[in-house]
């Protein structure tokens, strides 16, 4: 299960350097146990309204992923990207599968808990579209963008 | 209608190559089924039971006929010589064979075609009024904002793992063919006061096990909104919806539970924080979009051509087919062209290959190459000359395309039941046949006027029978097929869901009891009204007596 | 009685084990197992992940037929649709 972790469009086996979790909640109730806390770990069910003043000082978030199907892990990736305004690490943890990692790339997710063995499979899934409809939480410019450009250009 | 530029079509063709390689990692063993499922259900390929069968989007139910040339093809090619029209615009292939799949997609892909969001827990085929460009009345072309949505929702990285899938119509006139008040978003495009036009936006509606009729969250949306909105309603929904019960997981539960009015302050209160982010498109992008959707090069006519109006007279059965089966165009000496694909006795939705290449080759002689299909599994030719009308009717009949019954009671939705389907418990189809059957013998569809019957094979309710003016669920008794009378129900502007009346009947029974009931109609109706109706102003009670003395 | 069927992974065609582990599209040549046996014979053909897929098992009556509570569905499933008797392994279309 290596971690990887994406640089740009570069994704890239990381080495593992041991984090000090914590989730929200313990964090929220008593902050001063966990001054040496790196890494903050948000359940799927977790509110992230007020979270900003918390994300200061976490280097790491991380997210859940526990099954293939449930996806609200992608909504908080991008909330805290474009809502929030966290700019650290965005791990995902759980069932992270080589179909899913566009889709969590593109809600802002940089580092993965990958769940098979070879990297080379989570690249070359990275590397499966060319382009995007939407306008999301990668700096990738939406197809919109792009026909304007061309036109403009044109 | 819209083509793809080289952004849609790579995306397209990247979509079928990738599936290419998740077939491939299957076959080699190195995907077990259980990794594979979610991935071929998001390509539409699904496991029934006598074979894989694979539904391609019909986006907006708007086809080509060269597009429709291309499905005869593939039909002819790697499936059984027939395709098969769904409720939602798609079309299905009951026999393709998991190794043939990737080519297909090739296929598909070269007519600018694909199978991509026709299942799995995301955003739907978006899907629309079959008489969008070509309806008096309409607002403006509502495809072009379900184009607009195809785009947003292909592929969104946030909403392609929800709790459940989620289907979005879109409609730009009065009478609602989309139904719009029973899909997880229904979007009405219409002017408000100040003569601007925007959209109603209507949550929660939905049939299954436990339907409703939607929410109108927002009476008017300023269009440039749209998609902020949609990705408002939707974020709430990927947060908030339920996914530890598949059965209250769609986004009714959830806006019934929260109650209408909180669930539209929630979706506010998160719109207000992205409506002037880039997610909504530019102005730009817009108009590109729209320009697809101009209105054909129509010629001038006049309202009344005299051949017309003398085969009319001469010939009775094509008087007949004009009367039921075409409909008002905006444009004067045009008319919408109903195909039906329910003839007395056939399978509802389904089409063989050399059918599908006629309608294909009838489309591109009189209808500016378009065709559509309906959420009621007919087919349309929006474009029609009226001096062309007798032709068409001609060209159709050979090939047992002009049954007259749109909208009429052997016009009925069915599943396909346990004929096909994993999921079904009993079987739709038979009983849709012999209801055809039934009221051909009898004769006097004309006469009975409006009447919609809808049937579904089981409680997931694909053959809409919630929505049915006469509705049929079949129920599984200890092996045996009973099916379930619902009465009332109406997808269409005026949306109801039907009450179950009484207990479930045998198969047997089953077609005297909707004669009855038509029976009972008959002799209580008053000026001509519809079954429904009458249906309303009377209530359940004298219908569950008539029933009940026939059964 | 019990037989195990499932669907064939290439194509997706109604399957039986026999009785000398191979595959069978006709359900008559489908050996029957006995009701306490078959669980065991399942897990080993849900192994079979190469070939089939979807492995379960279905009553039986002695004559080899479809029977029990799931007896029209898999009665249906075997033969093809009964709309389209044209079709399937009822007209002789798969092998």
């Amino acid at each position: 299960m290596p971690l990887l972790k994406l640089h740009g469009n570069d994704l890239s086996p990381a080495l593992e350097e041991p984090l000090h979790e914590v989730t929200l909640d313990d964090w929220r109730e008593n902050p001063t146990a966990h001054t040496d806390a790196t890494a903050l770990v948000l359940p799927n069910a977790q509110s992230l309204s007020d979270i900003k003043c918390d994300l200061n000082g976490f280097s790491v978030v991380i997210l859940e992923f526990p099954t293939f199907k449930d996806g609200r892990a992608y909504s908080q990736a991008r909330l805290l990207r474009q809502r929030y305004g966290y700019t650290g690490e965005i791990r995902a943890r759980g069932n992270v599968l080589r179909d899913q990692l566009w889709f969590m790339a593109r809600c802002g997710v940089n580092a993965f808990e990958f769940s098979a063995e070879n990297a080379n499979d989570a690249k070359t899934a990275l590397q499966e579209f060319s382009y995007a409809y939407q306008s999301c939480a990668d700096k990738r410019a939406p197809v919109w963008r792009r026909r304007f450009d061309r036109s403009v250009a044109a | 209608m819209y083509r793809y530029d080289e952004f849609d079509a790579t995306m397209v063709a990247e979509r079928a190559a990738q599936f290419r390689g998740q077939v491939a990692r299957r076959l080699s063993g190195e995907l077990t089924e259980d990794e594979f499922k979610p991935l071929r259900l998001m390509n539409g390929l699904y496991l029934q039971l006598h074979a894989y069968m694979l539904r391609v989007a019909v986006p907006y139910g708007t086809l080509s006929s060269r597009q429709m040339r291309k499905l005869a093809h593939i039909a002819r090619t790697y499936d059984k010589g027939y395709g098969h029209f769904t409720t939602r615009q798609n079309i299905q292939f009951n026999w393709p064979a998991l190794v043939d799949v990737p080519d297909i997609l090739d296929e598909l892909a070269s007519v600018e075609m694909h199978a991509i969001q026709t299942s799995g827990n995301c955003i739907r085929n978006v899907t629309s009024d079959q008489y969008a460009g070509a309806a008096a009345g309409e607002v403006e072309d509502p495809r072009i904002w379900s184009e607009v949505i195809r785009q947003w929702s292909t592929f969104h990285p946030e909403f392609s793992f929800l709790p459940r899938k989620f289907k979005i119509a879109v409609t730009a006139s009065d009478t609602d063919r989309a139904a719009v008040k029973v899909h997880d978003i229904g979007l009405r495009i219409h002017k408000n006061a100040q003569g601007e036009i925007g959209f109603e936006v209507i949550v929660g509606g939905g049939l299954g096990r436990t339907p409703y009729i939607g929410h109108t969250i927002r009476n008017f949306l300023p269009k440039a909104h749209l998609l902020s909105y949609l990705e408002a309603i939707l974020r709430v929904y990927n947060l908030e919806g339920r996914r530890d019960n598949l059965y209250k997981a769609r986004i009714k539960i959830l806006l019934n539970v929260e109650g209408a009015e909180k669930f539209a302050t929630m979706v506010e209160k998160e719109w207000a924080a992205i409506r002037d982010s880039d997610v909504d498109l530019p102005a730009e992008e817009i108009a590109r979009i729209r320009d697809y959707f101009a209105l054909p090069d129509f010629e001038d006519l006049s309202a009344t051509d005299d051949a017309f109006e003398k085969a009319r007279t001469k010939d009775k059965d094509f008087a007949r087919w004009v009367r039921i089966n075409t409909a008002a165009h905006k444009r004067s000496g045009y008319s919408i062209v109903n195909i039906s694909l329910k003839p007395v006795s056939g399978i509802p939705g389904d089409i063989s290959d050399t059918q599908m290449e006629a309608v294909a080759g009838i489309a591109e002689q009189y209808s500016f190459d378009e065709i559509r299909a309906t959420h009621e599994q007919n087919l349309v030719l929006p474009h029609v000359r009226q001096d062309d009308l007798y032709a068409v009717w001609k060209a159709l009949d050979a090939h047992g395309l002009a049954t007259a019954n749109i909208g009429l009671v052997s016009d009925i939705i069915a599943c396909p039941g346990l004929d096909y389907c994993a999921l079904a418990n009993t079987r739709s189809i038979p009983i849709a046949q012999r209801i055809s059957e039934r009221f051909a013998a009898l004769g006097g569809e004309e006469e009975i006027g409006e009447l919609k019957i809808k049937i579904s094979g089981c409680i997931n309710a694909c053959g809409h029978h919630h929505v049915g003016h006469i509705g049929i669920l079949g129920v599984d008794k200890k092996g045996e097929e009973f099916y379930q009378i619902t009465l009332g129900g109406s997808g269409a502007e005026d949306a109801s869901i039907g009450e179950i009346v009484g207990r479930g009947l045998s198969s047997g029974d089953v077609v005297d009891a909707v004669e009855q009931l038509v029976q009972f109609y008959l002799k209580t109706r008053q000026n001509k009204e519809r079954f429904l109706d009458t249906y309303r102003r009377l209530g359940a009670e004298p219908f569950k007596e008539a029933l009940y003395a026939a059964a | 009685m019990k037989a195990v069927t499932g669907n064939r992974l290439c194509d997706g065609a109604v399957v039986y084990l026999k009785d000398d582990d191979q595959w069978t599209v006709h359900i008559a040549e489908a050996a029957p197992f006995q009701n306490d046996d078959s669980e065991a014979v399942l897990k080993a053909a849900q192994t079979r992940v190469g070939e089939i897929t979807e492995a379960y098992l279905i009553d039986i009556a002695d004559d080899g037929a479809p029977s029990g509570r799931q007896a029209l569905r898999e009665t249906i499933r075997t033969a093809g649709p009964t709309v389209r008797v044209d079709l399937g392994v009822q007209a002789g279309g798969i092998r």
